[in-house]
C-alpha cells in the first residue's frame, strides 16, 4: 500500500514537472494524461474509487481530449510538425511512466489486497445520499455553472467560424 | 495513514502547477499549469475525506471536477478566438486593454 502510494506520487511529480518543461503541446499533454492517471491511482488508495473512476472518464477522457483537439486546430498541421509529434522518442518517457502504472495496478489485482472493497457499496450509496441531501444547493449551482459554460463555448466557437468565412 | 503524504503531494503538485503558470508565457500551458492547481486541490480534498471518513471530500470533488470542465470549455474557446485574432499564443501579446 504504502510503497504503491510513494511510487505513483513520484510518477505523477515527474510527469507533472514534464508537462510544465516541455515546448511541444502535444508532448505536455501525453505527459500530463499520464500524471491524471496516476494521481487516479492515488485516489483508488485513499480509498475513493468514484473519484478515481471519474479522474480518468472526466479528466483523462473528456477534457484531455478536448486540450488535443484545439491543439490540433491551433497550428498549421505541417507533415514535419506531424513527424516530429509522433517522433518514437517522444513515447517513451510516457510509456515507461505508464508501464509503471500498469505493474502496480497488476501488483494491485494479483495480490487481492483490496482494502477498501469491502465499504466500496455502502460509501457510494452515502456519496449520492448526500449529493441529493445536504449539498442539493450544489449541485444546483454547478448546473447554472455548466449552461453558461456551455453557451460561452458555442458562442465562442460560433463567432470564429462567421469571421473566417466573412474574411 | 496515507493521508499526510497526500497533502504534501497535493502542495508540490499545486507549487508545480503555479510555477508553471508564472513562468509559462504560452496561453496553451498556462491553462495546463490551472488543470494541474485544480487537481491538486481535488487530491487535497480526496485525503481530507479519506482522513476523517466522510464522503464530503469526494462531493467537492465532483463539484471540482465540474468547474473544471466548464473552465476548459470556455477557456479552449478563447484560445481559439485569440489565436485566430492575434496569430500568437503568447500571453504577452494580448495587450489591447493595456493592463
Amino acid at each position: 500500500m504504502e510503497i504503491l502510494f510513494y511510487i505513483a506520487a513520484a510518477v505523477t511529480f515527474l510527469a507533472t514537472l514534464r508537462v510544465i518543461t516541455h515546448v511541444h503541446a502535444v508532448h505536455a499533454l501525453l505527459y500530463l494524461v499520464v500524471a491524471l492517471i496516476a494521481l487516479s491511482l492515488i485516489f483508488y488508495l485513499l480509498g475513493a474509487q468514484f473519484a478515481a473512476a471519474l479522474e480518468i472518464i472526466i479528466y483523462g477522457g473528456a477534457i484531455m481530449v478536448l486540450f488535443i483537439f484545439v491543439v490540433m486546430l491551433l497550428g498549421p498541421l505541417a507533415v514535419e510538425q506531424e513527424r516530429t509529434w509522433l517522433s518514437p522518442s517522444a513515447w517513451v518517457g510516457p510509456c515507461i511512466l505508464a508501464l509503471v502504472l500498469l505493474g502496480e495496478v497488476g501488483y494491485l489485482i494479483a495480490s487481492g489486497d483490496h482494502p477498501t472493497m469491502a465499504v466500496a457499496e455502502p460509501r457510494q450509496k452515502a456519496i449520492s445520499i448526500a449529493l441529493y441531501g445536504p449539498y442539493i444547493i450544489g449541485v444546483e449551482l454547478a448546473s447554472m455553472l455548466l449552461l453558461p459554460g456551455l453557451i460561452g463555448a458555442y458562442h465562442l466557437g460560433r463567432r470564429l467560424s462567421s469571421e473566417a468565412r466573412s474574411c | 495513514m496515507l493521508s499526510t503524504p497526500a497533502l504534501v503531494l497535493a502542495i508540490i503538485l499545486f507549487g508545480l502547477g503555479l510555477i508553471g503558470l508564472l513562468s509559462r508565457r504560452n496561453i496553451l500551458y498556462m491553462l495546463l499549469s490551472l488543470e494541474i492547481m485544480l487537481n491538486a486541490a481535488a487530491l487535497a480534498f480526496i485525503a481530507g475525506g479519506a482522513r476523517w471518513g466522510q464522503v464530503d471530500g469526494e462531493i467537492m470533488f465532483l463539484f471540482i471536477l465540474t468547474l473544471a470542465a466548464a473552465e476548459v470549455s470556455v477557456a479552449l474557446g478563447i484560445v481559439l478566438q485569440l489565436s485566430h485574432r492575434f496569430r500568437t499564443l503568447d500571453a504577452d501579446a494580448f495587450c489591447e486593454m493595456r493592463g
